[in-house]
């Protein structure tokens, strides 16, 4: 940010104080006389061209390394799921307390959000952390950051969605741990682990009747998925996000896991997106059992960041 | 003042309204992109009253997105996109390689009655429920959610979109088929290069946009599934295919402006412009350029990370050729005989204002910077600047440059002079104090926000009142001018281009007898037809040279 600013600064007021000069040095004097024909000078130009490029990679590279670190979210983060929708914001701690317009943080940890709407395109943004990220029908959008200060901050909606566009915003409360903890056992009493309301769909939903936990049945076992490279039917690998998993749900057919058939209905439309993002907290939780050994197709993360 | 051309060479509406004369087709242009120039600062008048306070002023929440909404529209689609090209264009581009009139006029008159049908459907759509999805009809809101008059104003930026492909055809068969004997390509006027480069993105664009609307109408009419999630759509890809056409179209807006700025600043510097070549290259770079940017209004969807550095790497490219014609007219100024005449006090503006609008957009082609103020009033700021401090700016100093030719008559100069600041000062205190609301976290589109963003806000509605007052000068005194002004003469500047050739204002074919050009642009050195003191090098009163 400064160093583009004191950039833009010089190259703005050079070339203002140019033109001021240059306005008031040249003033016509005499109503017939003419200037001196000066037609260009290769020189200049190539330095014109040069020199800004060059600064304008720097520019560049810069703001791309800002940016890549920003969209790779750090592992071992605190795991808050948001949906959005006209016109308001639902939060869901990792105890499934659920907040409306609010959200809770620790200071000092890596949080990231994991981004989904109900309808139309949303933005989710806090100016005071320098972060925002669309929130898009569809598919899941993730963003992280790591509170420093405890506070409480706006949040925005950043992307126009319809007539209380503007009213769509919150504060987030960055806690210290302590404090945050106290508060997360205080207020989630009474409200369900997003876990087991994820198990309890996993049965209702007969999903459980082909993913058998052993990977014997007509379809890969869930255990350890989550995070793993899936070997798939056309020869090419994915990593198992919370992406994929949603994807998987709602339209099985887009990637079939190698050596298994296309034979899962979607479940496009019939599910809320919160009872997705249980049944995604449910897959997700099932990576610390045992990986069995004829989960074809899926071998364990390897040198993942 | 001749005694016959083409304003009194026929009379009657009908004269009017079926001719084929370029130069008339410009001055219905003039008066339709006029009307909506008002629809739309209507519009930005309201809103700019209501977010005088926190909770906004004015109006409903629901209110607000549609003025907003229809000032977006009203001002790209039918003000900033034709105005330049289709009336100063239209009205100079033949006379300034010396041909009789465009090579289709039947189609030309067709653009104009095109652009009528399709503004037509815009205002019944204003009128008839209004429009709320923000002037980018961003998918699932415009096709799906939306209950305001979406289809009428989609099938009217359809429509309107042939206007602009049917110019830009006929400039460019124009300037390929119909140049006098001598007009080689490097003896065209700048603002003849603009044009030529405006019209490739008219032609490879605009297709596209209206491809793009079709499908969110269809969307919006049939419920077929193109955008829409829940029927297997992909809302993105609407964005994808939006800005496609809509990054370019920003070109669209400020390159002919660029070309007006390449004409005005020789000419009251009387003196050859620095780097013809580069200028009219870097119009046609911007132009090719201008095509592979359009992702970086997309950083935050959740493109993929490697896109996102293709596409700000790209963005910063597009920056350089601006930058070399900023330096080539700076440099232009350079021993120069300069006088302060409008035309002038505009292009000077233009160039300030166009240096902040495109030093903001490096901010906005960062990838990490815009993760802060991307979607915030920083982006509103930045392309305020590029469109109305850029493209406006040189709009009205165009007007102001060619006004004697067009009506041959000429504006009162002072108070032309006293709008010129006006409209400087009112224009910054605007639209400065907004980038500062952006930084602070500001986000576009809002009707009401936060109490401590208020006093940049009420900063910014005073400078806009600064900026109406700025506007309505000209507007009444060039009106004004038309009957009373002093007549102006062939060449009152005098400037060295064909249109100062002949007549003010010109006859219905353009010239006696076709011109022949022996010189090259801008060259006041072996002009002595224009009066001026040609001997030798000509003497400062500095005694610098």
């Amino acid at each position: 940010m400064v160093y583009i600013t004191v950039i833009c600064l010089f190259f703005g007021v050079a070339i203002t104080a140019a033109i001021v000069y240059f306005f008031f040095k040249y003033r016509r004097t005499h109503p017939e006389q003419v200037g001196v024909p000066i037609h260009g000078d290769m020189r200049l130009e190539a330095a014109w061209i040069v020199v800004p490029s060059l600064l304008a990679m720097t520019m560049f590279a810069w703001g791309a390394v800002v940016y890549v670190d920003y969209r790779r979210a750090p592992v071992d983060t605190l795991d808050i799921y948001v949906i959005g929708k006209q016109w308001m914001w639902k939060a869901q701690q990792p105890t499934g307390l659920k907040e409306i317009n609010e959200l809770h943080v620790p200071v000092g940890r890596d949080v990231k959000l994991i981004l989904a709407s109900e309808d139309v395109i949303h933005d989710f943004s806090v100016p005071a952390f320098r972060v925002k990220m669309d929130v898009v029908p569809g598919h899941y959008n993730t963003m992280w950051f790591r509170p420093t200060k405890a506070g409480r901050y706006h949040f925005f909606c950043s992307q126009y969605c319809g007539t209380n566009h503007s009213l769509m915003g919150g504060w987030v409360t960055a806690m210290e741990p302590t404090e945050y903890a106290a508060w997360l056992s205080g207020a989630s009493e009474g409200s369900q682990n997003p876990v087991l309301a994820g198990e309890k769909l996993f049965a209702d939903k007969a999903c459980i009747t082909c993913h058998l936990s052993d990977g014997r049945g007509r379809a890969p076992s869930l255990n350890g998925v989550y995070g793993a490279r899936v070997l798939l039917a056309d020869g090419s690998t994915v990593t198992a996000d919370e992406g994929y998993i949603r994807e998987s749900i709602l339209e099985p057919k887009a990637k079939i896991v190698a050596g298994y058939q296309p034979l899962m209905p979607s479940f496009q439309g019939q599910m809320t997106e919160e009872q997705i993002l249980n049944l995604t907290a449910y897959i997700k939780s099932l990576q610390s059992q045992p990986v069995p050994a004829t989960g074809a197709g899926i071998a364990p993360a390897t040198g993942k960041k | 003042m001749p005694r016959e051309h083409y304003l009194n060479a026929t009379y009657g509406i009908r004269s009017w309204l079926l001719t084929t004369d370029h130069k008339r087709i410009a001055m219905l242009y003039l008066v339709s992109v006029t009307f909506f120039f008002f629809i739309g600062g209507a519009f930005a008048t309201m809103i700019r009253i209501h977010l005088l306070t926190p909770t906004g002023l004015l109006v409903t929440p629901e209110t607000y997105n549609k003025l907003f909404t229809m000032h977006g529209v009203a001002m790209i689609f039918f003000f900033l996109i034709p105005s330049i090209p289709a009336v100063l264009g239209n009205f100079l581009l033949p006379i300034m390689i010396g041909a009789k009139d465009l090579a289709f006029p039947k189609i030309n008159l067709l653009s104009w009655y095109i652009y009528l049908v399709g503004g037509g459907f815009v205002l019944y759509s204003f009128s008839t429920g209004g429009l709320d999805t923000g002037w980018t009809f961003y998918t699932p809101l415009s096709s799906v959610y939306s209950n305001s008059a979406v289809t009428p104003a989609v099938i009217g930026v359809f429509i309107n979109g042939f206007s602009s492909i049917l110019t830009g055809l006929n400039f460019i068969v124009t300037v390929h088929t119909m140049r006098a004997p001598g007009m080689t390509w490097f003896r065209m006027p700048l603002f003849v290069w603009a044009q030529y480069a405006t019209s490739i993105i008219f032609i490879l664009g605009t297709p596209v946009i209206a491809i793009t609307l079709l499908l969110a109408g269809l969307e919006r009419m049939f419920h077929l599934g193109f955008f829409n999630p829940a029927l297997g759509g992909d809302p993105i890809l609407f964005q994808h295919l939006f800005w496609f056409y809509s990054h370019p179209a920003v070109y669209i807006m400020i390159l002919p402006a660029m070309g007006v700025i390449s004409e005005i600043i020789p000419t009251f510097a009387r003196k050859p412009i620095f780097g013809y070549s580069f200028i009219a290259g870097s119009s046609i770079a911007i132009a090719v350029i201008g095509f592979f940017v359009w992702a970086h209004h997309m950083f935050l969807t959740g493109q993929s990370t490697y896109s996102a550095l293709a596409f700000s790497l790209l963005s910063y490219l597009v920056a350089i050729p601006s930058a070399v014609k900023v330096f080539n007219w700076t440099s232009t100024l350079y021993k120069g005989s300069i006088s302060y005449d409008t035309p002038m006090l505009y292009a000077l503006g233009f160039i300030g204002l166009f240096l902040i609008g495109g030093l903001t957009g490096l901010f906005l082609a960062c990838l990490g910077l815009d993760i802060h103020i991307h979607d915030t009033y920083f982006v509103v700021a930045h392309f305020h600047y590029i469109m109305v401090g850029g493209a406006v700016m040189g709009y009205v100093g165009g007007l102001h440059f060619w006004w004697p030719k067009i009506t041959g008559k000429l504006y009162p100069e002072f108070l032309a002079r006293v709008a010129a600041v006006i409209l400087f000062i009112g224009f910054n205190l605007t639209f400065f104090p907004q980038f500062l609301l952006g930084y602070l976290g500001m986000p576009r589109r809002y009707s009401s926000y936060p109490p401590e963003f208020q006093v940049l806000n009420v900063m910014s509605t005073a400078g806009a009142s600064i900026l109406a007052l700025g506007y309505l000068l000209p507007m009444i005194y060039l009106t004004w001018s038309m009957r009373y002004g002093k007549v102006a003469g062939r060449n009152p500047w005098p400037a060295t281009g064909l249109e100062w050739q002949t007549d003010s204002p010109p006859l219905t074919e353009n010239f006696d007898v076709t011109p022949e050009v022996t010189w090259e642009p801008y060259d006041y050195e072996n002009r002595p037809d224009l009066g001026l003191a040609i001997e030798g090098a000509p003497t400062h009163a500095h005694g610098d040279d």
